[in-house]
């Protein structure tokens, strides 16, 4: 496999670069768009690999590995460094032993994600070195010099990915794989981070900075690409690609790789050398800023918009280029969201909590979906765990008024990721809550990851295996129900039950995703047009294999998978089932 | 030479990230640089997806954007329709005209446009739609659509048949590959 070339993803690039740099320790979380790093590196058998709950837990593990002496990785998208930024700010001060790498992949235009947030800003405040490649060659080449770095410089350090350079394939050549490897040493004044230690380490982080700052100036991850010089643009990670492909050699080009800390001589010597000088960068205006704070003049913002992904047209309408003609149909073209597939279980639970008006304080997964139409049965997302809080706090306030008819709706992977701490509040400060976890076995959303529920580790062999009902009951919760949801009756008489009940209680509505391969799949319903009355009722739970067709319900047989759930709602039992008893 | 466009869209689920990358395997293997970017995650679910290919000597951009695309290669006939802005001026729309219900659509929240293939000819693009499903059916699987398509994409590239046939058999499991191979050879002669 050595020095050979072949089109590689973005993140699959990153995984080859782990294993090229020697990496023995990875956890993370998965997320989109970086949760294909860690699924292509555990295919190296050289690389120990897991899923962790949550990001911080992996980046925990992660540094713990460091400390052991291993290179170690974590990856998670941009929300996910939210949750691990407590032990990222205090790395800072610890410093790594052998290298520690940390990925974060942004999501510009929101592909797949609940905010656009810039995570350039955690590296600015937690102090640490960001590399931000623009293709899959420099995913691969950025991560194994992030170690050198990480190792040279005593500090975590941080890749920035985007959807675009993670979702892209690009040609890369490949390498040789490394180990170095260090050992442990006790070392409490570096890595007992108590007020009195932390004190004195905390200088270190800046001389660090300094350190880098140099460094930012002579790197070759930084590079100038000297053009016609009208024109002067400072860029970075894809928008670099833009840019390039319309000005080709008409513009000068400073291409940071380095995206904290920043250069300064280097800046000011481009700037010198051009005649107008604009920063192009996604979200917001990072470098922009550096650059006005050096007393330079330049454009960024003023002109580029500070929401959603570029593109080449973007770059090339804004800085007066010209942009092709296209055609346009003058037709309505009706939108294609993202729906529930047919046969998911979440949507009887949904449809459900519908048919008895409840006010849903949702979470974040495929379930999700239960906020788009004909269901519209979700009235908030926030971000991962916040459906538990959420209405622990709106029950406390509301009481009566709110406990007979609100829920939490959360999945099994999001529940495991930062669920847990909610429920032990609604047990502890004791609100009448009832919280529903949709136990698909496993993480959909994010392309089916095993999770501490499913009894399997990455690498889909068996592993430990968390109790739902037992942790619940632990914790202190008396009710605990399970349903299956798609038995209608039976969500409905529990659900009933618990909302009127005058204790907090969890319902476990539980049947695995039916995407998932060993799941074994019922014949397709059909439609009896001579019972068929048109009525549309099969229609209210929004199944994408369900349309009206002359007046008749249609099925599409290539998607029906046979749950039964609108077969449930026929009174005239025109939907017939074909069930083959097991 | 310069840069050479090709859109792949399609509903969430249909297969466009098996045509993606043998379009990129069989172009890497012409020489060219090349580059192809998708979308993964939420817009799976069934959603509208697209995929770009592009090659060339240096291809700098992962994307392709309005007025660009050399050929739009569509699963589904309001795909096409979607993306048409993404044309090039002299480019080709191969499209399935299978036709398949985005939910607004289901709810009768809106309607599925008639005539797309006239209109869409009406503006004056070159327009190549047939029954993918169909011939894919007809080789043995209706997940074969994306060869289906294929094959006839490979009408419009100065290609040997060859090249194609290598990266079918480089990217499809070798149980699969007959019924592919028949149906892009449906695809090509259709
Ligand atoms: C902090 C954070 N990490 C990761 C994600 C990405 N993400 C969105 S939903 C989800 C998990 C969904 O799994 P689950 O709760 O089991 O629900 P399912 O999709 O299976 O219905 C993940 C990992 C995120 N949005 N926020």
């Amino acid at each position: 496999m050595s020095n050979h070339k072949e089109l590689m993803l973005g993140n699959k690039a990153v995984a080859r670069g782990l294993y090229e740099a020697g990496v023995c320790f990875i956890s993370s979380y998965p997320g989109t768009p970086s949760t294909e790093i860690t699924e292509e590196a555990v295919k190296y058998d050289e690389i120990y690999c897991e899923w962790a709950p949550n990001e911080k837990v992996a980046m925990e593990s992660a540094f713990g590995a460091c400390l052991a002496g291993r290179r170690s990785f974590c990856a998670q998208k941009h929300v996910g460094l939210n949750v691990a930024a407590d032990p990222l700010y205090t790395m800072s001060y610890t410093g790594v032993n052998a290298g520690l790498v940390i990925a974060v992949a942004d999501d510009a235009g929101m592909h797949s994600s609940q905010n656009e947030q810039d995570s350039r800003h955690h590296a600015i405040a937690a102090k640490v070195p960001m590399l931000e490649p623009s293709d899959s060659a420099e995913a691969l080449a950025f991560t194994k010099e992030a170690f050198e770095i990480s190792e040279k410089f005593d500090t975590p350090v941080l890749i920035k990915m985007c959807t675009r350079v993670s979702h892209s394939q690009s040609v890369v050549e490949t390498g040789e794989r490394n180990v170095p490897l260090k050992t442990y040493e006790k070392n409490i004044a570096k890595y007992v981070m108590m007020p009195g230690n932390a004190k004195k380490r905390h200088p270190i982080v800046e001389a660090r900075t300094k350190a880098l700052t140099e460094f930012a100036e002579t790197t070759d991850l930084n590079r100038v690409e000297m053009g016609g010089t009208a024109l002067g643009i400072i860029t970075s990670s894809t928008s670099y690609q833009y840019v390039k492909e319309v000005f080709g050699d008409d513009a000068s080009i400073l291409k940071l790789g380095l995206v904290n800390p920043l250069p300064e001589k280097l800046i000011r010597d481009f700037a010198a050398r051009v005649e107008r000088l604009v920063v192009v960068e996604e979200l917001d205006p990072v470098i922009e800023n550096h650059v006005r704070a050096l007393g330079l003049e330049v454009s960024g913002k003023d002109l580029l918009p500070m929401v959603d992904e570029f593109s080449q047209n973007l770059i090339a309408e804004t800085l007066g280029q010209p942009v092709p003609d296209f055609r346009t149909l003058d037709e309505a073209i009706p939108p294609r969201p993202p729906v529930m597939c047919a046969g998911c279980p979440h949507r009887g639970l949904f449809y459900t909590l519908k048919r008895n008006n409840c006010t849903v304080l949702g979470d974040i997964g495929c379930y999700t979906l239960g906020a788009v139409q004909p269901l519209g049965a979700i009235e908030m997302t926030l971000c991962m765990g916040a459906s538990i809080g959420a209405l622990h706090g709106f029950n406390k306030m509301l009481g009566k008024e709110s406990e007979g008819k609100t829920v939490a709706v959360i999945g099994d992977s999001t529940f495991m990721h930062s669920g847990m701490t909610g429920l032990a509040n609604v047990a502890y400060n004791q609100s009448n809550s009832t919280i529903i976890i949709v136990d698909n076995s496993i993480t959909g959303m994010t392309g089916h990851q095993q999770n501490p529920t499913t009894g399997y580790n990455i690498k889909g062999d068996p592993a430990g295996k968390i109790d739902l009902e037992a942790l619940c009951r632990a914790m202190g919760f008396e009710r605990v129900r399970v349903v299956d949801p798609y038995n209608l009756e039976q969500c409905d008489k529990v659900l009933k039950e618990e909302l009127a009940a005058e204790a907090p209680s969890v319902i476990i509505s539980r049947r695995p995703c039916a995407l998932l391969k060993y799941v074994k799949h019922q014949p397709p319903l059909t439609v009896d047009t001579e019972k068929c009355i048109g009525c549309k009722s099969c229609m209210r739970v929004g199944c994408p294999a369900i349309s009206m067709k002359n007046g008749k319900a249609a099925i599409d047989n290539t998607l029906c998978v046979g749950c039964e759930v609108c077969s449930q709602l026929c009174r005239k039992d025109a939907l017939v089932s074909h069930r083959k008893e097991a | 030479m310069e840069t050479k466009n090709i859109m792949i869209v399609g509903v969430g689920g249909q297969g466009s990230l098996l045509a993606s990358k043998l379009l990129g395997h069989l172009l890497l293997s012409r020489g060219y640089d090349v580059k192809v970017s998708e979308v993964h995650g939420m817009s799976q679910r069934g959603g509208s997806v697209v995929t770009y290919v592009r090659y060339g000597d240096r291809v700098c951009s992962p994307v392709i954007d309005r007025g660009q695309a050399d050929f739009i290669v569509s699963f589904e006939l309001l795909e096409a329709a979607r993306w048409l802005p993404y044309l090039k001026k002299d480019g080709v729309i191969v499209t399935n005209t299978q036709q398949i219900d985005p939910m607004p659509v289901i709810t009768g929240a809106a309607q599925y446009p008639e005539q797309l293939v006239e209109k869409l000819n009406a503006t004056g693009a070159r327009v190549d739609a047939f029954d993918c499903l169909k011939l894919a059916e007809e080789a043995g699987s209706s997940k074969a659509v994306n060869i289906v398509l294929l094959g006839r994409l490979s009408h419009y590239f100065d290609l040997p048949e060859d090249a194609w046939m290598a990266s079918l058999e480089a990217n499809v499991p070798a149980k699969f590959l007959e019924m592919n191979k028949k149906a892009f050879q449906l695809g090509k002669n259709s």
